[in-house]
């Protein structure tokens, strides 16, 4: 089983700490939100995407674990300026090779929380993007 | 931090009854000892109902109320033997109104959907508290969405208690049940069920106690209480999984149609037609939970060979050291009543750092076992303004240096996640 300090690396601290691209976007093209039901671990993910299907801009929001929140923002960088099939190809198994540290099954949904809301925004565009 | 001169020492039981648990003597965690403080979801069970357990399987074990021959007697003889431990247990008057189900869930789904859907008209209200386990929420909305029965919820006073002042307006002549928990699973409260249902009877409604967290810890009395439905589950009393109790009145019980049909809960069977059995057999179709009911036989006598009363004086004394001294921790809060007001558990959330990573630090260097989340009970979480908490439950075997163990990882914890300034490597 991994130990607190293997699960809790200085560079996944940094990113829970100093996150890449929490917020929101004014004109987000795609949104989706979800919460992780055992824990009420919550993170919602706005994109906008161009015509090409390339993610121009990303933010996430949410409220959780240094897993399920770190996860979010290693997952926005990793993915920023790449396209929707990208995200289509970046599998459960490469999330969590990203995030790095062995996870037990139940901080595995903390960390796939994130890669889920980002499979899901991809299609679904939202309201406002629509309007604009 | 220690905890002498701090616990009342005359209250707890003796150390020695440890001895009784293997799982908190053997070296299950690889080396570093177990402080268990998650037994408000599932209690650990001490070896006279391990030996129960196996007993039945290498002795006694067949099906019961079945065959006539020598293993389904014995079988059927303690299945039935462990329904009169319950009943004395809970001091019901007749066995016959002790159901064994699967547990708590399972008890009140079978009030819900028998006596709530033959017995639920709409507009007919059900009035809940805001501080229920999804156990005793769901159920009855969906019993709601299918009556067209109107669901009312008591709120919390600022401290955490029921709001008796509220309980008593919404109470009315449209209240037909009265379903509310003995003892809140998240905020500890110990609500004043005989004053409930003392009230609810006077408006003319039935009561169904969710006694989940209140049976294991203190001493029952339906009928000092004059409950007309008590729910509970036999792993949070020492017993194994799998086997929980409805009580009802018999009146009600039998007047109620029958739940799940098949097996054992009939009388005679047409291919077109039944006619159900008697109770307590009406409400246990199929094979019950044989091993599982007759080791909760074996843990209701552990634990009366204590005594509830001195399990409770020794988990009020855990209680009250936990509950002071957590109140001293900066950050901290605790969620629910004083402790003058609470049962054995005291849940805390703390305002920057997320209960998971309480649980995997107290886990991974302390040993220490809680539960964190949000404990089946979210619409409390969201009324309470959090999405999670972390709960240290106590038992008749916990000590006063777990809880400083706890207290331990809890500093731990608020060193390891405080902010420090934390910069981000940039992408490459």
């Amino acid at each position: 089983m991994p130990s607190e300090e293997e699960l809790y690396q200085e560079h996944i601290l940094d990113h829970y700490e100093d996150p890449f691209h929490r917020g929101t976007l004014a004109r987000a093209t795609h949104a989706h939100e979800d919460k992780n039901p055992l824990c009420g671990d919550v993170v919602r993910i706005e994109l906008t995407l161009d015509g090409d299907g390339k993610i121009k801009d990303a933010y996430f929001t949410g409220e959780g674990c240094v897993i399920s929140q770190a996860s979010a923002s290693m997952l926005l960088e990793e993915l920023y300026g790449k396209t929707v099939d990208d995200v289509k190809e970046f599998s459960a198994e490469k999330m969590l090779e990203l995030y790095g540290p062995r996870l037990t099954p139940n901080r595995q949904k903390c960390c796939l929380l994130s890669w889920r809301v980002l499979q899901s925004a991809v299609h679904s565009p939202s309201a406002e993007g629509n309007q604009s | 931090m220690s905890a002498a001169g701090l616990v009342d020492r005359s209250a707890l039981l003796p150390e020695s009854l440890r001895d009784d648990f293997p799982i908190l003597n053997g070296d299950v965690l690889g080396g570093q000892s177990l402080v268990f403080l998650d037994n408000a979801a599932s209690t650990q069970r001490p070896r006279q109902v391990i030996d129960a357990i196996r007993r039945v399987y290498e002795r006694d074990y067949a099906n019961v109320h079945r065959g006539i021959h020598t293993l389904s007697e014995r079988s059927t003889e303690q299945y039935e033997q462990a329904r009169e431990k319950v009943r004395a247990l809970i001091n019901a008057p007749k066995s016959d109104e002790i159901i064994f189900t699967q547990g708590t869930t399972a008890s009140i789904n079978l009030v819900a959907r028998s006596w709530g859907d033959a017995n639920l008209r709409p507009g007919d209200e059900v009035l809940m508290t805001v501080m229920e386990h999804h156990s005793n929420l769901v159920p009855w909305q969906q019993t709601a969405a299918r009556t067209g029965a109107v669901l009312k919820h008591v709120p919390l006073t600022e401290d955490g208690q029921l709001d008796m002042a509220e309980f008593d307006k919404l109470l009315t002549e449209r209240t037909k049940l009265v379903a509310v928990v003995s003892v809140s699973n998240t905020l500890g409260t110990v609500n004043p069920i005989q004053e409930i249902i003392a009230k609810a009877h006077a408006a003319g409604a039935l009561v169904l106690v969710d006694a989940a967290q209140s049976v294991p810890h203190m001493p029952t009395d339906v009928r000092v209480w004059d409950a007309d439905f008590v729910a509970f589950s036999g792993h949070k009393m020492l017993a194994p999984s799998g086997v929980g109790v409805l009580f009802g009145k018999e009146s009600l019980l039998d007047a109620m149609p029958p739940f799940l049909g098949g097996g054992s809960m009939i009388n005679e069977v047409m291919l077109d037609r039944f006619t159900p059995a008697e109770l307590p057999a009406k409400f246990e179709a199929g094979t019950p939970p044989i091993a599982s009911a007759i080791a909760m036989s074996a843990a209701i006598d552990y634990l009366q060979q204590i005594g509830l009363e001195r399990v409770h004086r020794h988990e009020q004394s855990l209680v009250r050291y936990a509950y002071d001294a957590l109140r001293q921790v900066p950050g901290l809060r605790i969620l629910g009543p004083a402790q003058e007001h609470r049962s054995a558990l005291v849940s805390f959330a703390f305002e920057r750092i997320h209960a998971h990573e309480f649980a995997q630090v107290l886990n991974d260097r302390f040993g220490v076992a809680v539960r964190a989340g949000h404990h089946c009970t979210q619409p409390l979480h969201a009324l309470l303004g959090i999405t999670a908490s972390t709960r240290a439950s106590f038992y008749l075997y916990n000590r006063p240096e777990e809880i400083d163990r706890l207290l331990e990882g809890i500093a731990t914890v608020q060193k390891l996640f405080a902010p420090k300034g934390r910069k981000r490597k940039s992408h490459s």
